[in-house]
């Protein structure tokens, strides 16, 4: 197995980039010293693409949409029903939700760092992480989210979390119109991550 | 400490960009740093508040101009040259030597072991609510005020939610202590608090008044907000007996709202710290106490 196996799909810049030799080097001392295992890197590499992500916090909306007593016990205790779902672990130890109603909206941030709930998420988008969003959201949320192309109407209350603490948010945005009838799985396919960090709704499907 | 980390509110860095389909690693070298620091994690045997902290200690021109995961790789080398896990020169050497000949593979080293505990290990999560004997000072619906604290080192409360007045909103039990975990002086678990403080408060008359941020904030951060006391005393005219009746239960509420010697005052854990310091790694409280300097200029200077 080659080095780069655990990702095909990346450009290779050629000369290397500085960042690139600097962790090539220091992955490659590591290794030389036995201190390492290079699987275990590749393991966490592959977690964070390909086991965590939107997606799994977009089945807890969609159950959440589908069932009320589930919808109560995520609000109550999210990190509880998430894990009825199977997910949970670093990053998601402590994890509290939010909801978006007619009259209240949510958006999360993380202005010291950039905190997010990764087993319900994945990994932070680069704008999550920006010093464009972290200085910004908290002073005008609402030119923050219309950069977004998401106008929040004045009558609405806005409400920013920034997670200061270990305690991670997640935002559960309302259930567009449209959607009677459709299955869980076809719920969760209509639930974007950016209307779980709160910078988007989820719209109403295509007919 | 008051570093360029902490830029709620600041202006000046223009509209957000999102990417639409971004990919969760750019380069592979993001993703290798990523897998690095966790699986290096167990010899630096360093707390993620410590971390933190010496993240936030990077030089700020260098912090503003990193991304994400140059910062987080900037850390890992600092991070294994003062554990003594690899030398400056070393890496230096091999770096030089990588970049004339890219094509060089990195060696591999298989661990099926390691492997397998890894998954594991993301999914137990680290918790960081602790079980605390000592009752929480506040409840939901309190006004508060938090302090100014301006501590050198780690803290969580962001210069903007300073001085401010809000309200509890939720208690979230007793929660590991950053200001002292992230400098190797004890996890001195303390009630954690969510707190809504509107944007006018934070931002003056001009802000919304339909807009506010909610925080978490540790209790050593708080105070009793006294003016809101004071306001909610009867204004009513009373009959001298009620009027009694009324300072006998002020100086009551006062006396239990008053801070005990335990509780810090606006100096979190400056104490326990004292007391700690003789017992708990002071070897390492000095390292993360000094500045990344050095290395961060150098850093500085390779980047551009």
């Amino acid at each position: 197995m080659s080095e780069h196996d655990h990702d095909k799909s990346h450009h290779h810049p050629r000369p290397l980039s500085d960042a690139a030799a600097r962790a090539k080097a220091i992955e490659s001392l590591l290794v030389e010293k036995g201190l390492i295992a290079s699987d275990a890197v590749d393991k966490i590499v592959e977690h964070y693409e390909k086991d965590v992500g939107p997606i799994n916090g977009a089945k807890v909306v969609a159950r959440a949409w589908l069932d009320p007593a589930y919808k109560k016990r995520l609000l109550k205790d999210g990190t509880a029903a998430i894990a009825e779902l199977g997910f949970g672990g670093l990053q998601g130890e402590h994890m509290v939700v939010v909801e978006n109603t007619p009259r209240v909206h949510n958006v999360v941030v993380c202005t010291l760092c950039s905190c997010y709930p990764w087993p319900v998420l994945g990994l932070p988008p680069t704008w999550y992480k920006s010093l464009e969003y972290r200085a910004r959201v908290v002073r005008e949320p609402r030119v923050v989210l219309k950069e977004f192309g998401l106008e929040i109407p004045a009558n609405v209350e806005l409400r920013v979390w920034d997670s200061s603490a270990e305690i991670r948010y997640m935002v559960l945005p309302e259930r567009p119109a449209g959607t009677d009838g459709m299955s869980e799985a076809e719920l969760a396919a209509i639930v974007t991550r950016d209307s779980m960090i709160g910078v988007g709704k989820v719209a109403s499907p295509a007919r | 400490m008051n570093s360029v980390h902490d830029i709620g509110g600041m202006d000046g860095f223009g509209p957000v960009e999102a990417e639409a389909n971004e990919p969760v690693f750019r380069e592979p070298w993001e993703g290798r740093t990523w897998g690095m620091l966790f699986t290096s994690m167990p010899m630096i045997a360093l707390p993620l508040d410590a971390l933190r902290h010496r993240i936030e200690r990077q030089h700020p021109v260098d912090y503003l101009a990193a991304s994400y995961y140059q910062r987080h790789l900037n850390n890992l080398e600092n991070l294994l040259i003062e554990t003594g896990i690899l030398s400056s020169e070393e890496i230096e050497s091999r770096v030089t030597r990588l970049t004339m000949t890219p094509s060089q593979p990195v060696p591999r080293l298989e661990d099926p072991a390691v492997a397998a505990g890894i998954a594991e290990m993301l999914k137990a999560g680290s918790p960081v609510t602790r079980s605390i004997s000592k009752k929480p000072r506040f409840a939901v619906g309190d006004k508060i005020v938090t302090r100014n604290l301006n501590p050198h080192g780690h803290t969580r409360m962001p210069r903007y939610t300073r001085g401010k007045k809000g309200v509890i909103t939720a208690h979230h039990g007793a929660h590991v202590f950053p200001d002292t975990n992230a400098h190797g002086l004890g996890e001195n678990p303390q009630h954690l608090y969510t707190v809504r403080i509107g944007s006018q408060e934070l931002w003056g008359p001009a802000a919304a008044s339909n807009e506010c941020v909610l925080i978490d904030l540790w209790e050593s951060y708080l105070a009793p907000d006294a003016s809101a006391t004071k306001a909610a005393l009867p204004v009513k005219p009373k009959s001298s007996r009620k009027v009694a009746k009324a300072k006998a239960v002020k100086a009551k509420a006062v006396k239990a709202t008053r801070p005990t010697p335990k509780v810090s005052k606006g100096k979190p854990a400056r104490t326990k710290v004292a007391k700690l310091k003789r017992v708990a790694q002071p070897k390492v409280a000095a390292r993360v106490s000094k500045p990344v300097r050095g290395k961060a200029k150098t850093t500085r200077k390779k980047s551009r």
